[in-house]
């Protein structure tokens, strides 16, 4: 967070670009000593709450992916079920396959997804906008279908992972959290460094005008590329952390479509475009599965309704109404002029567009 | 002789194919909208079908005209009370908004029927089959379908190319505005056209019920066949899509003939994937949509 990145003196008077204010610094360091707390969490919190935990991480992680693509590369995917389910497959095969200890299967698994995301998206970027999103739900399928159909995992109804198992509970549990909690922090960490960086300058530009972006020398297939490579390592990487947690793979659960309606709804009911959208996504999500799970199909159905809701008549999301009232920013990378009228005191001028939530 | 058998098969079943095609290829070009819910909107009319069957113990022929009925003033309400709010917003809203929906229906199918497969059963129509020789004969009922999506797929052509309305289609989703500026409510046609499109697939729901099972799931993979036979074929093009879908179709029952029945729907998504890969604007495409 640089506080002045630059300051340019115009005609006497003093200008500075600041990205953060100082109540970001504060919130900063609140931030740092609840991630203090969440990282020793498993050493008194107990194991029914370290699992839940681990769901909650391992979704904020997938919904920031998801973000990722749809709120800055502009890539809709309902396809990501598919590198998921294969980062689980993935883990069984370096785990119980080349015995190589799970929680450094998870970064193999990673890799795997990253190789699986490239071909796939030379595939699916072809098509363009609600095609393309389809394009993606195709690949997912084929890759369910393959890996449905290999004798070796158990087709249709899956295998056990022998590794994960042999853990015991007391390392199991608190290393699938720790890796969990990781995901979730590389995620947010991987959008905010990325978009502070020429690549991100690319992606805004693009996001904001794919046109005017491409004539201004932005490699636009070059920059959706990599986001969309990034997002499936980073889902092939939950998908794996899941392996371990649940013990179990299977076809029909790991490439599950209710993959897509958690990170997409959770997303959009949060905000898309934001870092801290998901966040308060994931946490409204975690509040509605606590309390309805038991009546089943009823919470799809209110979490489909809400997200309906949510995009026709508050596009930006529940964060994104916040900001509206507020205009404050948890994870600021607006870059905002400010004009100095004295020494200290900086009133602001104009702020860059296109980074405010809606 | 089994494979010729396995081609006749794979061309009825890309009738079928094409008959969901052609309602997610139309309401995609008139009003620029990817229905991710397409899939479950086919699935809806076999269970209205059903519920009719159970009703009036009638055979499930007879329910086709009113489940058309009923699928077209759901198509023109969902389209006047929601959807017309996201059309021309953007690609995003309306796959989150149709993704919701899908998401939706599914739940509340599995919620009023459970995730038991259902069958309408229409009497012994769906045993008797045309012997061309000892080995090849071919089932009435999926001629009747075949059939059947031949006459609605021209019918459609036709009601595009000679009719007022149809003009009105036409002339939106060439350019909305100047559409508007001529007198034509957008919002109204727009609304028609979802009508249209879930009426003609509820044909197809409705048919696909008699001829399998069918559960509250199976949405996915229908929206996935329609989009493929679309693809195939080439946007914009009536007659690509009825050519998609028999590609489709025949994709996979030739592939389930020659590596069994396991791979028959993957040989099928390998074959859109090659045409995505070398022809991506389809075989028959009309117009470079982008």
């Amino acid at each position: 967070m640089n506080a002045k990145a630059a300051t340019a003196e115009t005609g006497g008077r003093q200008f500075s670009v600041h990205v953060a204010t100082r109540t970001n610094y504060m919130i900063l360091v609140f931030g740092v000593l609840v991630l203090i707390v969440l990282a020793v969490f498993p050493l008194f919190g107990g194991i029914p709450w370290t699992r839940r935990l681990v769901d909650f991480f391992t979704l904020l992680a997938l919904a920031q992916l998801w973000n990722l693509m749809l709120g800055y590369a502009g890539i809709i995917s309902v396809g990501q079920q598919g590198l998921i389910g294969m980062g689980s497959y993935a883990l069984w095969f370096f785990a119980d396959v080349l015995h190589i200890n799970p929680f450094i299967s998870v970064v193999f698994a990673g890799v795997g997804g990253a190789i699986i995301a490239l071909p796939a998206a030379a595939l699916v970027f072809r098509l363009k906008g609600g095609y393309l999103a389809i394009g993606t739900w195709v690949i997912a399928e084929i890759l369910r279908l393959i890996v449905a159909n290999i004798k070796r995992t158990g087709g249709g109804s899956g295998i056990t992972i022998q590794a994960a198992t042999q853990l015991g509970t007391e390392v199991r549990v608190p290393g699938t959290y720790w890796w969990g909690l990781a995901s979730a922090m590389l995620s947010m960490g991987v959008i905010y460094f990325l978009l502070r960086s020429r690549t991100g300058l690319a992606l805004k530009a693009m996001r904001d005008n794919d046109l005017a972006a491409e004539s201004s020398g932005v490699n636009l297939w070059r920059a959706k590329l990599y986001t969309y490579v990034i997002a499936g390592a980073g889902c092939a990487v939950v998908g794996a952390i899941v392996a371990i947690h649940l013990l179990r793979v299977q076809p029909a659960a790991a490439f599950s479509i209710n993959w897509t309606a958690y990170m997409l709804f959770i997303a959009v009911i949060g905000g898309v475009g934001t870092i801290e959208g998901p966040v308060i996504g994931t946490i409204i999500y975690f509040v509605l599965r606590e309390t309805t799970s038991k009546y089943g199909e009823w919470y799809f159905i209110i979490l489909g309704l809400l997200a309906i809701v949510v995009t026709v008549w508050s596009p930006s999301g529940i964060y994104g109404y916040i900001y509206r009232k507020t205009s404050f920013l948890l994870f600021p990378l607006q870059r905002k002029l400010a004009y100095r009228d004295e020494p200290g005191r900086a009133t602001p001028v104009a702020a860059e567009s296109g980074e405010t939530p809606g | 002789m089994d494979w010729i058998n396995a081609a006749v098969q794979g061309i009825l079943l890309g009738g079928l194919y094409a008959l969901f095609a052609t309602g997610l290829a139309l309401v995609f070009g008139t009003m620029r909208l990817v229905n991710l819910a397409h899939g479950d909107l086919t699935v809806l009319p076999a269970y209205v079908a059903l519920m009719l069957v159970n009703a009036f113990r009638f055979n499930p022929f007879y329910s086709i005209p009113i489940t058309m009925v009923v699928m077209f003033v759901v198509g023109y309400l969902l389209q006047r009370g929601l959807l017309n709010l996201i059309v021309g917003k953007g690609d995003v809203a309306g796959v989150i908004v149709t993704f919701g929906l899908s998401i939706v229906i599914q739940n509340a199918l599995l919620l009023a029927f459970t995730a038991n497969s259902q069958g309408l059963d229409a009497g012994t129509v769906e045993n008797l089959s045309i012997k061309v020789n000892d080995r090849l004969a071919i089932g009435w009922l999926p001629l009747i379908i075949f059939l059947m999506s031949l006459v609605v797929i021209t019918g459609l052509q036709m009601f595009l190319s000679r009719t007022k309305m149809g003009r009105g289609f036409r002339a939106i989703s060439d350019d909305t505005d100047a559409a508007r500026l001529m007198g034509i409510n957008t919002k109204h046609v727009w609304a028609i056209a979802m009508g249209v499109a879930l009426g003609i697939v509820a044909i197809g729901g409705v048919m696909m019920g008699i001829r399998t099972t069918f559960d509250p799931l199976l949405g996915t993979q229908r929206l996935i066949y329609a989009f493929e036979a679309v693809i195939i074929g080439g946007m914009g093009s009536g007659w690509g899509t009825l050519l998609g879908g028999v590609i489709l179709g025949l994709s996979q029952t030739l592939g389930a003939q020659a590596f069994g029945s396991a791979w028959s729907i993957l040989v099928g998504h390998v074959v859109f994937v090659a045409i995505l890969a070398f022809r991506p604007q389809g075989l028959l495409a009309k117009t470079v949509t982008t």
